[in-house]
């Protein structure tokens, strides 16, 4: 009892070294997401933006796909020498190669080493991230008494949003403190090279803090795992727990996740919203439902975890094709009542790569307050026809947009925020760090990470096949994925609050 | 055995048949991107392929199997 007391007592500060430090590998590796589009012109070959774009998505999925391999490594450390020490590691090693993408030379600088050295430190950023997360929300985890763990783990949960966030908040304060071409030629590596201050604080922060209680524990009685991966997947009893919170949890998790943030981020912009207007509203709906995290995991401590993350993927199920139909709705032009005093048409002619077109521009005004640039490009030789919509929002659509995308994240935080306390509690502590970061990274990695890659592929299909209703088509993956995750976690996961072995 | 218990087993059958399936499906999918010449259709296959499809099938079929055994039964 007095152990606990001192235990609960110290938890503020736990919470906070370790939500900081996972902040900011969240805010380093989602700066590379979120700045995409520039850093494919910066380093992969120029003349076709869309291979450089999806040159550029591939390194980020790259980045997905090596989280499991971090989480294996760095979880296996973790369960043999400690968490302290091994969330110090990861913690410096994204930090690190996050500082040295900002220093990367471009590739009309140094050619194709430009892009290999970027693609190697995207990949080091996610090895480092695999094995951050299962240690900090098992640190926190292991210091949290009974019955309030949803509710400390969940501080952990916010931290991928808010990462998410500060990394948005970063991008627009230096994008506003420069000129536009400014910005896409250096200041881009602005909030990359920042990051060597975030990581210096944090490890100061972290470097004070003692090894978790119950790890301890395990080692001063001689009782730590000798072989931590063999125990946590060679092993029927345990594979099969680690099987569950994949397939029941983390799976359906990371498609939520992806959907609500990265995804509707990229579906707005893909309707031709502009770049800021469409950060702001995303930030504004995060701000918002961010205290949430807190909320679904403080709930969880009192009627269990399972059915408020069924609920949440459900309810993404159910309403993701109607919210997706209003968002692309609130932003089509062609619903909108043009005014014609307002608006402008001009036509002209260009000259770019050696050929000609003609250009139309039209400036248009609605009477919903919403302004659109539309220019019109035609290849004078092949005929073909480019569209490139620019559209800034009237204030009514816009907060009907935040509106749409708050009602997403809120699914986010009812998946998201209880299942860190779900994974520490489904596996003993020896083998807890290894045995849970794995099925998060799968779950959350490669079927959450991959949702761009996979979704926009599915609208390119539908689209060539002429479906009615392309834009919706990217959907079906993870509508499909949280409907197996949701009867599996119905059906497999018992409604009853599990403990740890050591409870 | 309880009426869930016996849900549960049979459900196992139609994930180790879906893990199959979409084990399946992906191959053919894949190979179509891989072939198809298009550089990013090419990783996007190779990442189908190698990642994405190993973890859906090896997942869904030792969790279907493991469903079947009645190793999620209530403990």
């Amino acid at each position: 009892m007095a152990t606990q007391k001192l235990q609960t007592q110290g938890l503020p500060r736990v919470v906070f070294a370790s939500s900081v430090g996972t902040l900011i590998e969240w805010y380093d590796f989602y700066l590379f997401g979120s700045l995409a589009s520039i850093i494919s012109l910066q380093f992969f070959p120029k003349g076709n933006p869309t291979a450089a774009l999806l040159s550029t998505l591939a390194a980020f999925a790259a980045g997905f796909v090596v989280r499991p391999f971090g989480a294996v490594f760095f979880g296996r450390l973790g369960d043999l020498v400690g968490r302290k020490y091994t969330f110090l590691v990861t913690l410096s090693l994204m930090g690190g190669a996050t500082f040295l993408i900002g220093l990367v030379p471009s590739y009309e600088t140094i050619g194709f080493l430009a892009p290999a050295i970027v693609v190697s430190l995207r990949l080091l950023q996610g090895l480092a991230l695999g094995g951050e997360y299962g240690g900090a929300t098992t640190y926190v985890g292991e210091h949290s008494p009974v019955g309030k763990r949803g509710f400390y783990t969940s501080w952990i949960q916010t931290t991928a949003t808010v990462g998410l966030l500060v990394s948005l908040l970063v991008i627009q304060g230096v994008k506003g403190s420069m000129s536009e071409q400014d910005f896409a030629d250096w200041g881009w590596r602005i909030p990359f090279l920042l990051s060597i201050f975030l990581l210096m604080i944090s490890i100061y922060i972290r470097v004070r803090m003692e090894e978790s209680p119950l790890f301890k524990k395990l080692k001063d009685e001689g009782k730590i795992s000798t072989n931590p991966l063999k125990e946590s997947f060679g092993n029927k009893k345990n594979l099969k727990y680690v099987l569950l919170a994949l397939l029941g949890a983390t799976m359906g998790q990371g498609v939520i996740w992806y959907t609500g943030q990265f995804y509707a981020l990229r579906f707005i912009r893909s309707q031709g919203m502009e770049f800021t207007q469409t950060n702001n509203v995303v930030l504004i709906a995060l701000v918002f439902a961010t205290p949430f995290f807190i909320v679904f995991g403080a709930l969880s401590d009192k009627i269990g975890r399972k059915w408020i993350m069924a609920l949440g993927m459900f309810l993404g199920i159910m309403t993701y094709f109607p919210i997706y139909k209003k968002m692309h709705g609130v932003i089509d032009t062609s619903n909108k009542v043009k005014i014609e005093a307002s608006s402008s048409e001009s036509t002209g002619s260009m000259v770019e790569d050696n050929t000609r077109y003609d250009v139309t521009t039209a400036n248009n005004q609605y009477t919903d307050g919403t302004k659109a640039k539309i220019v019109t490009k035609i290849n004078l030789e092949t005929g073909e026809e480019t569209v490139k919509r620019t559209i800034n929002l009237g204030d009514n659509a816009f907060w009907w947009l935040v509106v749409l995308i708050f009602i997403q994240v809120i699914y986010v935080t009812m998946v998201y925020g209880p299942i860190a306390a779900f994974l520490i509690e489904l596996f003993p502590t020896k083998i807890r760090y290894t045995s849970m970061s794995l099925p998060y990274h799968i779950g959350n990695g490669v079927f959450g990470g991959l949702v761009p890659l996979i979704s926009t592929a599915l609208v390119v299909f539908a689209t060539q096949r002429g479906d009615d209703d392309a834009y919706l088509a990217g959907l079906w993956y993870p509508i499909g994925v949280a409907a197996v995750c949701l009867v599996i976690s119905v059906f497999y996961i018992n409604h009853r609050s599990y403990q740890m072995a050591e409870d | 055995m309880e009426f869930v218990e016996v849900i549960k087993r049979i459900l196992g059958v139609g994930w180790i048949a879906l893990g199959l399936y979409i084990g399946y499906d992906r191959i053919i999918d894949s190979y179509a991107k891989i072939t198809s010449g298009g550089l990013s259709d090419q990783i996007f296959g190779w990442i189908l392929l190698l990642v994405l499809n190993p973890i859906i099938v090896f997942s869904l079929v030792v969790f279907g199997y493991f469903a079947v055994i009645g190793e999620y039964a209530k403990d």
